[in-house]
């Protein structure tokens, strides 16, 4: 019944009454989020401040949890990883994918097959192609190492070092993004006029010159877009670091994601792991609003 | 009116007793693998060799009792958050879950579980009388009882800690036989190995938490567990953890391929297949995949020889089981095949099919089991010797996993050279904390 004096008054009571009666449109996306995001959230929230196992009672401890966390090296050490980790798997797919936009972006024969190979890796799902890599990653029985040492140099351990295991896994996550990467910023060249080019070459620039001083600043706001998207993803990054290394060797490739991951559902202490949830969703808040703001910053100028 | 009121109260509690009666006859009535016809279960499986054999054999059940069986094998680093989160919401997905005992004793009997098997065997309407429940080894039998006597699970395999040895390396460097102590091991494996040439003396686990169940192996040479037998205390800074320590520190180190250091079973199962490992020393129930041509380089080079001595001489054992939660919605049908995994036909299967080494004492009897099977005497023998000497793996407290994580990880910095005492000094002092709370409630 609602519903249709919803849709019958408007249309008699003329345009103004409209928007008192749009909201009904979004109550179906409000009710969603509210079951799907915003409880949860709050749950979260509420476990967090008490010790939450899966046996037993769940006493509160107010904020004792968010206090172990201060004291807990396991957990500092997760943290300096993740930003680590992060700061690589944004810079690295950054540099090679506007690199690869500016090829892709001048013509050559089979470019629209080369820009298709390219674009590959980013649309295999994540947990294989892991599997795939922690094959070829194996120190005596991978092709990597095969590859390496066919051509006379020495083999590497990959993931199987406290030493090598952040980097490799930075240039999995690159092998992967860099696509997206080029693919926004490709957008943005494809986007650009053409007449400060041509002044440009009448001038004698060179094409180093072009590209440091038209291409880049007139697409850097498609590179700050993409560096924002590859940032959030890098820090939610779960998938290829627990399926190629589950956080090892020992703890060396271990990022905030794993430890609360092995916290609640391994150790199943759900108080403390949703306490590293909302200290982890305020950390990606952060950062994603300090360079939103440092984008805006530039808009302006 | 009294005689008729009478007669209403007798014929209504008659009427109430009836299907007490009918009940009954039918405890009375003989067992029958069909009562369930036509009905379906849900089995949760870690994937292993164990849930191999079941699977493969999982339409003799359907057909044998005319119930159809959902059947789900999952890695058991997943399975087992995904078994405990389902059962604390109380709404499992399953009827009948395989548990590891050596990692979930005491959580499943803390937090309730998992029903009662008692019941079940009890009623002769719903067990085989040729089931023959006292066949299960006493050590099996003590994982599966809860000190109240409740039967969280039947045990389903007792896996044992063996040494695979490479007969045709050995031979290159003139041994002959196996080790038979952790000196001969050591000294036998720094011989065998030639790392110019890609072969190894040793492979073992270096994985932190997959580690724990070698390095405590080695740990009981020093007739040492890793936790005093209150649950209370940890013992993994002792003088003979140390020493142990030391010993599993310097032979993956000097012994064992490079990369060891994240090796789970898997990665040195490859290793010792493709004839890189002349020594591996890890769990029987992986034996079968080496007598395989398919997958394995040593078939017929593979030697199995029970764990060398130390101090004394023994070798860790980890049980798993195979129960019905007490929130499960078919109950009755979920006992039928529990029954049916754990009766003689399949553990005999198990046990020839070199799946597992189960905890039924009758198979290892069974000539005809032996001689249908593909392995060797020598993996029988081996498998007779290690039973005798088994002694639980692991500690049982509640938080297995993050013992196995924090001093795993401890234990998994030696092979990238940090120091033992230190390193083992500082975990425990991490983990005990957790422990002591884990105990208080």
């Amino acid at each position: 019944m609602s519903m249709t004096t919803a849709i019958n008054v408007p249309i008699i009571s003329g345009p103004r009454a409209y928007g008192r009666r749009y909201w009904v449109f979004a109550v179906p996306a409000a009710a969603v989020v509210l079951v799907v995001i915003l409880f949860p959230w709050l749950f979260t929230l509420y476990m967090s401040v008490h010790d939450w196992k899966v046996t037993g009672d769940t006493p509160y401890v107010g904020l004792a949890n968010y206090a172990k966390m201060l004291s807990d090296e396991r957990f500092l050490y997760a943290v300096v990883r993740t930003l680590y980790f992060t700061a690589a798997s944004v810079v690295a797919p950054l540099i090679l994918g506007v690199w690869a936009a500016v090829c892709f972006a001048s013509k050559f024969r089979l470019r629209g097959l080369a820009r298709t190979l390219f674009v590959l890796p980013m649309m295999a799902t994540p947990v294989a192609i892991s599997l795939v890599w922690t094959m070829m990653f194996h120190p005596q029985l991978g092709v990597l190492n095969y590859l390496l040492t066919s051509v006379g140099l020495p083999p590497s351990t990959w993931v199987y070092d406290a030493s090598t295991v952040i980097p490799t896994l930075v240039m999995v996550e690159t092998w992967q993004w860099t696509p997206l990467v080029m693919l926004i910023v490709l957008g943005g060249i494809a986007s650009l006029p053409t007449d400060p080019y041509e002044a440009a070459i009448l001038d004698g620039a060179s094409a180093w010159q072009m590209f440091r001083h038209i291409t880049l600043p007139l697409v850097w706001p498609f590179i700050m877009v993409a560096a924002v998207i590859r940032l959030i993803d890098a820090l939610k990054t779960f998938d290829t670091i627990y399926v190629i290394t589950l956080g090892g060797p020992g703890t060396a490739s271990e990022t905030i994601n794993i430890l609360l991951y092995q916290t609640a559902f391994a150790y199943y202490d759900l108080g403390y792991g949703s306490a590293m949830v909302v200290v982890f969703f305020v950390l990606i808040l952060l950062i994603s609003l300090l360079l939103l703001r440092i984008r805006q910053r530039e808009d302006l100028r | 009116m009294i005689r008729r009121r009478q007669m209403l109260a007798t014929t209504a509690a008659a009427t109430l007793a009836m299907p007490a009666i009918v009940e009954r006859a039918n405890a009375q009535s003989t067992f029958d693998w069909k009562q369930f016809k036509g009905q379906s279960i849900e089995v949760n499986y870690q994937l292993s060799p164990r849930g191999d054999v079941a699977k493969a054999n999982l339409k003799a059940f359907e057909e044998l009792t005319g119930m159809k069986v959902g059947f789900e094998q999952i890695p058991e680093q997943q399975q087992r958050p995904k078994v405990a989160m389902e059962m604390a919401t109380g709404h499992p997905s399953f009827d009948v879950v395989n548990v590891g005992m050596h990692v979930q004793k005491r959580l499943i009997e803390r937090a309730k579980w998992m029903e009662d098997l008692r019941p079940f065997l009890a009623d002769k309407s719903l067990t085989a009388p040729d089931y023959d429940f006292d066949d299960f080894s006493k050590p099996s039998m003590a994982v599966a009882t809860a000190p109240d006597g409740k039967l969280n699970v039947i045990p389903l395999n007792q896996d044992l800690f063996i040494v695979f040895w490479n007969k045709e390396l050995f031979a290159q460097k003139g041994l002959q036989a196996p080790p038979k102590t952790l000196d001969e091991m050591m000294t036998m494996a720094h011989q065998l190995t030639d790392a110019s040439k890609g072969i190894y003396g040793f492979v073992g686990r270096g994985l932190k938490n997959a580690n724990m169940t070698f390095w405590d192996d080695v740990l009981l040479k020093w007739d040492q567990e890793t936790v005093t037998p209150d649950g209370k205390t940890l013992l993994t800074d002792t003088p003979a953890a140390i020493e142990a320590a030391t010993w599993y520190q310097k032979i993956m180190r000097e012994c064992a391929p490079p990369g060891v250091i994240g090796f789970n079973w898997n990665e040195c199962q490859t290793t010792f297949m493709q004839g890189r490992a002349a020594i591996w020393w890890d769990g029987i129930g992986f034996s079968a995949p080496l007598l395989d041509p398919q997958k394995s380089k040593v078939v017929g080079k593979v030697g199995f020889a029970p764990d060398p001595a130390g101090k004394v001489r023994n070798c860790a054992t980890f049980i798993d089981g195979i129960g019905i939660p007490a929130t499960a919605k078919n109950k009755k049908q979920a006992w039928l095949f529990v029954q049916w995994v754990t009766g003689k036909t399949m553990m005999n299967e198990q046990l020839r099919s070199g799946s597992g080494t189960p905890a039924r004492l009758s198979c290892y009897a069974q000539q005809d089991v032996l001689k249908g099977s593909a392995f060797p005497p020598e993996w029988f023998e081996t498998t007779e010797v290690s039973l005798k000497m088994a002694r639980s793996g692991l500690p049982v407290i509640v938080p297995v996993t993050e013992f196995r994580d924090t001093i795993g990880a401890a234990v998994t910095n030696l092979i990238a050279g940090a120091d033992p005492a230190t390193e083992l000094k500082k975990a425990t002092a991490v983990f005990q904390p957790v422990l002591d709370k884990s105990n208080e409630g």
